[in-house]
């Protein structure tokens, strides 16, 4: 593990004071990934630890096929673990749940259904005591924060890529996660569009604090979302290569942090690191 | 929301462009850019039906001569030159009764083909005057508890063709309850599939023929006791069976091949398994099983006519066979009729079957 920056020192979550939690929400111990295949084991992930704090927005970059996917899968409990153990609030995690809200590479909406009963098949399974009425605000709500009031009740199928992630971010949040996992959800946008469902990501993000853990292609997009950028080594054997911590003020504007000192800094870091 | 619906979106709909355009042609809204498209569309397709029918009209007048020159050559060797020349003015006289029998021209079905909508209207007269005759006795005869007096006289061509509709509907019907649920258990289960999997590959192929007589050996026994007449029941389940395997397949091939991420989002939800199917699997799977249901329809149509032909049940089937067991010197032209009726009726099944596809479906490209 290499430590060009200072602050990279800080690494260690205990006496970190910036965050206004250091309670560990997620805790990935000595995770393991092995893929059995005709020529022997396949390792993919290989003595991985990583610690995510509360209230933290950790992005996580990496070359492709690196297993980020994985990783995060592992985490949503979509794909089983092979050793070591994954725990949220302590806890080791048993398959899925709604405790880990995704929001997947492709918007992943029912079709058939409007961008509201998308919303509402978590809701309803997640608030099953409340009335239909509540449920009903509840899905609104996190539509609107998106921006889809006016398409509550449009077919899945009828809206726009982005229009679609902008209801699976809806979808994610309307389900009050513990963690958010995020699967290189904006990775098939155009740049426009990305742009402006980051802005929305982050706006309602400020405001929720979901813990959340996003893998990205994207080194800009890793700077402006995260507290922490985790840098993933290449596989086989993958496993954390470096941390580096974000240290710009939240809430954050594109223009304050394009214009901050040390956003260079860490581009360059980040590219040094994928770099070789 | 509100969508207006015309009768352009309609027919685009169903798959009758042709006809819309039609009504813009005599509208006048006719552009000039869809002039080409209305070329192709409605102006080729018929002239190739005019062409069909001249080509007929030519291949059954030289079958005919064939046919008469046979004839006129047998008199001739066996009862000498004066038969032959008697049946020779017969025929030209255009008599009946000494027509050959062979492939009809196109005017001569036309013509049965009135002649059967004459017949029917004669027997729906009797039918009503018959059912306004015993409508005071019957009222009698129920009120003392004893049967009411049905019409039993000769269906007619009219009658025959609900009647088949009834039975192809009910074997339908059969096809969809036994299909969608086996189909949706295999392909949610593989080990359901791998204890269907060698009923399906070894029944699927079975003729309709070998189905109509298994359903009757069984269902013979069943109703040895009862005094109805069974056809109906044997040829609408051995209907049913013969064309349920489409559906079957494809619901099993739609529901085990939902979309992973689909499948995802509700492993993510929790969802229990009665919201997984009912609200991601079956939607999801829904395109595929109404391809299969199509299908299913369009081959319960096609076995339908063997079928009645075999259980005697009353519909075009036995119609067809009737008639060409009778051999009247219309019977050939009547079949022909029963031939046109049976392949439009087939059409519009299909074109139905379409339209609900196309309307249930979320899946917005044009489905075959």
């Amino acid at each position: 593990m290499s430590t060009i920056l200072d602050h990279t020192k800080t690494n260690s979550f205990i006496d970190n004071g910036l965050f206004p939690s250091n309670e560990v929400m997620l805790d990935l111990k000595k995770l393991k990934k092995v893929y059995p295949t005709p020529k022997g084991d396949y390792v993919v992930l290989e003595d991985l630890n990583l610690q995510i704090r509360k209230e933290e927005f950790v992005t996580i970059i990496g070359h492709s096929g690196c297993g980020k996917t994985t990783m995060l899968s592992m985490i949503a409990g979509l794909n089983p673990i092979s050793g070591g153990n994954i725990s949220v609030l302590g806890k080791h995690i048993k398959g899925p749940g709604p405790d880990r809200g995704v929001i997947f590479q492709s918007p992943s909406l029912m079709p058939w259904m409007t961008s509201l009963q998308n919303v509402l098949l978590g809701v309803n399974k997640v608030f099953p005591h409340a009335t239909r009425a509540q449920r009903n605000d509840i899905a609104k709500y996190y539509l609107q924060k998106v921006g889809l009031e006016d398409a509550f009740n449009k077919k899945a199928s009828e809206l726009s890529q982005g229009m679609q992630q902008r209801v699976g971010i809806a979808r994610a949040f309307a389900i009050k996660p513990k963690v958010l996992l995020l699967d290189e959800p904006f990775g098939m946008l155009d740049s426009l569009t990305r742009g402006e469902l980051q802005d929305i990501l982050i706006e309602i993000w400020n405001k929720e604090k979901i813990t959340a853990v996003m893998i990205t292609h994207d080194v800009d997009e890793a700077i402006f979302l995260a507290d922490r950028v985790v840098m993933m080594t290449s596989g086989p054997k993958a496993k954390i290569g470096d941390i580096l911590d974000i240290d710009f003020e939240r809430p954050r504007t594109r223009k304050s942090v394009l214009e901050h000192d040390d956003y260079y800094k860490y581009r360059k870091h980040l590219i040094d690191f994928l770099e070789h | 929301m509100k969508q207006s619906i015309t009768l352009g979106k309609v027919t685009k709909f169903m798959g009758l462009g042709v006809l819309s355009a039609l009504k813009d042609l005599f509208t006048g809204k006719l552009e000039k850019k869809d002039f080409k498209t209305f070329l192709r569309k409605g102006v080729v397709p018929l002239a190739s039906i005019l062409l069909f029918i001249g080509l007929w009209h030519m291949g059954s007048t030289s079958l005919y001569n064939i046919e008469a020159e046979f004839k006129i050559e047998k008199a001739l060797n066996d009862q000498g030159p004066e038969a032959a020349d008697a049946l020779r003015t017969c025929m030209a006289s255009g008599d009946s009764s000494c027509q050959p029998n062979t492939l009809p021209s196109p005017s001569q079905v036309w013509e049965s083909y009135k002649s059967l909508l004459r017949d029917h209207n004669i027997i729906s007269a009797d039918k009503a005057a018959f059912i306004e005759k015993t409508a005071d006795l019957n009222e009698k005869r129920i009120a003392d508890g004893k049967d009411a007096i049905t019409y039993t006289g000769r269906p007619s061509f009219v009658d025959q063709i609900f009647r088949s509709l009834q039975t192809v509907f009910a074997g339908f019907l059969l096809a969809l309850f036994i299909a969608v649920p086996l189909g949706i258990f295999i392909g949610l289960s593989p080990t359901i599939k791998s204890a269907f999997n060698w009923f399906i590959q070894i029944f699927k192929p079975v003729s309709p023929v070998v189905w109509y007589l298994l359903v009757f050996m069984i269902v013979k026994t069943l109703l040895i006791d009862s005094n109805e007449d069974s056809s109906f029941t044997i040829s609408f389940i051995s209907v049913g069976l013969c064309s349920m395997w489409a559906t079957l397949v494809n619901t099993a091939m739609g529901v085990s091949s939902v979309d992973k991420d689909f499948i995802n989002v509700a492993k993510v939800l929790k969802l229990g398994n009665f919201q997984k199917i009912f609200k991601v699997v079956l939607p999801s799977s829904l395109p595929l099983i109404f391809t299969g249901l199509k299908i299913t329809l369009s081959v319960a149509w096609m076995v339908l006519i063997a079928i009645e032909l075999l259980a005697q049940s009353p519909g075009l089937g036995l119609f067809v066979w009737e008639e060409f067991q009778n051999g009247a010197n219309d019977s050939n032209a009547k079949i022909i009729v029963a031939m046109f009726v049976i392949g439009i009726i087939g059409f519009l099944l299909d074109r139905l079957m379409l339209t609900i596809q196309n309307w249930v479906s979320f899946d917005k490209t044009d489905a075959i």
